[in-house]
């Protein structure tokens, strides 16, 4: 009712990352933590610190070379979503919507929702 | 900055500086009221800033001129080649969510600008939100450059280029009160005319303080809202609308209200209907301009959007709906029974 944003679609699997570091490296708003060196001469895995700040960018999925996260990534656009919801496409250019800075020819699409 | 000068290696290199001309800072003010949005563009391909060597850095960033000129005017000083993706004239985190500062493109432009006969070194510097369109270990096993995923703010690439880390604050986007006040602009040149046609109308049913009640529900949800965002209460942008919208509809609800005081017995309960109606139609056109600006803010998640929209749209609609009902009643009642 209050808060839309208690959830996600942020998925992560530990026993398959090689602490490449990326995920850490290029999330915006610190959802991972890189591994640290654990004493041992070989360092811990990535940790998933901070889940709820994830905004489903996708830009961890991207980057980790071993398929460890999993995210149905996209744009959260109210505007584009409903807009693409009343045309009834799955696609939509990022018109007055102000996250966006709109193309003059209508070649330029924005994928709404998720990326398929 | 659109001196064409030849490289030996047949390539065209443009070259580009620091500095930023009045021309720039015109088009950078253009850019941020929504002024031909589309077409602050610069030419893809690359750039040589200053006298680059073929050990410089190469930096890549958006074809947008706010992208662009971002990053040149953060590296005075600095001799490096700038490798422009053609995104068409969106800026870099928007391109990578749409795929446009995207891996083909940039594997693309190292081919088309014959990078590799042009620096010794394979490594790219770029902006750490570009990551989103930007898959490393695939440019890598494409193109054989190693992509390094410099800070979120081109401003902090100095400090960068010094040990080639970021630190936790570089690599963290925020959304303080000047980037929010800077959207307020771009957004009210992009409601004009329909609001217009739209007030017309509201203050043809209603008169002109409904008209002017509409107009500050606009007011609030473009204005009031983007500088308040972090201290209204919820976290749902609609419910934080909802608040906002209510408060500014408060004052006209109260006004009409105390219309009450002179009526006669037949037709007292009319300014309280009147009173409910600026407490229906106000606060959804607010909250429904702040569920809008999900868009334009850095942290908001497709999944929560999508949630606040099934959550909160249908209550806007049939709030707006009945007040606009109650308000069309009391017109005909004004027109047709002469109260």
């Amino acid at each position: 009712m209050f808060n839309s944003y208690d959830s996600n679609t942020l998925e992560y699997k530990p026993e398959l990352c090689i602490n490449c570091g990326m995920c850490s490296t290029v999330c915006p708003h610190g959802v991972f933590r890189a591994g640290e060196d654990n004493g041992k001469g070989t360092k811990t895995r990535a940790k998933l610190v901070n889940s709820l700040a994830c905004m489903e960018c996708g830009a961890c999925q991207l980057n980790c070379p071993v398929g460890a996260i999993k995210v149905d990534n996209g744009v959260g656009c109210a505007f584009a979503m409903m807009w693409s919801a009343i045309t009834g496409s799955s696609e939509i250019s990022c018109g007055s919507g102000s996250c966006c800075k709109p193309s003059s020819d209508s070649v330029e699409l924005l994928q709404i929702g998720r990326k398929k | 900055m659109s001196e064409i000068i030849m490289h030996p290696e047949q390539s065209t290199i443009k070259h580009t500086t620091s500095d930023l001309l009045t021309s720039n800072r015109i088009d950078h003010i253009l850019a941020r009221l929504g002024v031909r949005r589309s077409e602050h563009r610069v030419e893809p391909g690359l750039y040589a800033l200053g006298n680059p060597t073929e050990e410089s850095p190469v930096f890549v960033s958006a074809n947008y001129t706010l992208s662009f000129d971002a990053l040149r005017s953060s590296l005075h000083g600095i001799d490096g080649y700038i490798l422009v993706l053609d995104t068409m004239g969106i800026n870099v985190w928007c391109a990578a969510g749409k795929g446009t500062f995207g891996t083909d493109e940039l594997v693309y432009r190292i081919e088309s600008t014959g990078l590799c006969d042009i620096v010794r070194h394979k490594t790219l510097i770029v902006p750490q939100l570009g990551a989103t369109g930007v898959s490393a270990h695939k440019v890598r096993s494409r193109s054989g450059f190693k992509v390094e995923f410099g800070p979120v703010r081109a401003g902090d690439l100095p400090e960068y280029l010094k040990t080639h880390t970021a630190t936790e604050e570089m690599r963290r986007v925020r959304f303080p009160l000047s980037e929010r006040i800077v959207l307020i602009p771009v957004e009210l040149f992009l409601i004009p005319l329909p609001v217009l046609v739209a007030t017309v109308i509201i203050s043809l049913i209603g008169g002109y303080m409904a008209a002017a009640g509409v107009i500050s529900a606009i007011l609030a949800g473009v204005v009031l809202f983007p500088i308040l965002l972090p201290w209204i209460p919820t976290k749902d942008f609609s419910t934080k609308g909802f608040i906002i919208g209510g408060l500014v509809a408060l004052p006209f609800a109260w006004s009409a209200f105390q219309g009450a005081s002179g009526g006669s017995d037949t037709t007292f309960w009319l300014h309280p209907a009147l009173a409910l109606a600026y407490l229906l139609v106000m606060p959804p056109i607010t909250a429904f301009l702040a569920l809008n600006f999900t868009g334009a803010t850095t942290f908001t998640s497709v999944t929560g959007v999508r949630r606040e929209i099934y959550a909160h749209v249908p209550k806007m609609a049939w709030m707006f709906a009945g007040g606009i009902i109650i308000m069309i009643i009391l017109a005909l009642m004004r027109i047709l029974g002469g109260v």
